[in-house]
C-alpha cells in the first residue's frame, strides 16, 4: 500500500493549503486532490448560532476514522489521505473538519471524499452542542445523514 | 468493567465514567442498559429511550444483542453528530 494516511483530532484550527502541500510534497504520482472542509454555520433554520462545542470519545474516534480510511483505500485507488477533526469550542465561520483525498484521477478522489464524510457524520463518535441566544442544546442526528451513509452499502 | 458516557447521556447521569460489576444475569448490551437504568433516577432519565442509545465495546460499535463478556470498556452515547 503506497497510500499514506494522516488522521488528527485537535483543538487547533487547520490550514487547508498547508495540509494539501504536506500531502503532495515530493510526489509526482498524484493527479487529483479533493478537499472537503466542514464549517460551523452561523444559522440553523431561523435561529442564529454563536458557536458549537464538539465532544469526542478519545481512542474510539481515532480508531473509527482509521477503519473508514482503510475501507476507502480498499475501495478506491487512493494515494494519500488526510482527515482532521477539531474538538472543543468552534465559533461560527470556523473550520470543523477537513478531508483530503488524492488519487491519479479525479473520480476516485471525489467519491472517496464523499464516502469518508458520510461515514464520519454517522459513525465517528463526535457530538455537537450548539450555542444560541436561547442557551445551549445538543444537536440532533439527522435521518438524511443515515440515508447518505446507507447508499455506500447498496449495489 | 469500565463504563463511559458521552454527550447528553453523560450529562443526565452526571458522570463521564465509572466501574461497574453487573451480575452474571446481565449478558448483553441491552441487559446492561436495563440494569444501569435501575441504578437511580439520573440513570433512568439517561436510558429512558433505549432504542436511541448507541453502544461501543472496546472502541468498536456494537448492537444491543452483543454479549458483553470479556469487555474492558463499554461506552453509551446518543447518535453521533460530528463531521
Amino acid at each position: 500500500m503506497t497510500a499514506n494516511v494522516t488522521i488528527r483530532i485537535q483543538e487547533a484550527d487547520f490550514d487547508v493549503g498547508q495540509e494539501i502541500a504536506a500531502l503532495s510534497k515530493g510526489r509526482t504520482d498524484i493527479g487529483a486532490v479533493v478537499s472537503f472542509s466542514g464549517i460551523c454555520r452561523g444559522t440553523e433554520g431561523n435561529h442564529s448560532i454563536a458557536a458549537l462545542t464538539l465532544e469526542h470519545y478519545p481512542g474510539m474516534a481515532e480508531a473509527e476514522i482509521a477503519r473508514h480510511a482503510e475501507a476507502a483505500m480498499a475501495r478506491w485507488p487512493l494515494l494519500a489521505l488526510t482527515i482532521v477533526h477539531r474538538v472543543g469550542r468552534i465559533a461560527a465561520g470556523d473550520n470543523i473538519v477537513l478531508v483530503l483525498t488524492t488519487s491519479s484521477h479525479r473520480q476516485a478522489a471525489f467519491e472517496a471524499a464523499e464516502f469518508l464524510m458520510d461515514y464520519l457524520k454517522t459513525n465517528a463518535p463526535f457530538w455537537k452542542r450548539e450555542e444560541s441566544a436561547d442557551g445551549t442544546s445538543w444537536v440532533e442526528a439527522r435521518h438524511h445523514d443515515d440515508d447518505a451513509t446507507a447508499r455506500w452499502t447498496k449495489s | 468493567m469500565k463504563v463511559k458516557y458521552f454527550a447528553w447521556v453523560r450529562e443526565r447521569i452526571g458522570k463521564a465514567e465509572e466501574t461497574v460489576e453487573p451480575p452474571a444475569s446481565v449478558r448483553t448490551v441491552d441487559d446492561l442498559i436495563g440494569w444501569l437504568a435501575r441504578r437511580g433516577e439520573t440513570y433512568a432519565h439517561a436510558f429512558e429511550t433505549p432504542k436511541v442509545i448507541r453502544a461501543a465495546i472496546d472502541h468498536a460499535h456494537v448492537q444491543p444483542d452483543t454479549m458483553i463478556a470479556g469487555a474492558r470498556e463499554i461506552a453509551f452515547f446518543p447518535p453521533m453528530t460530528g463531521g
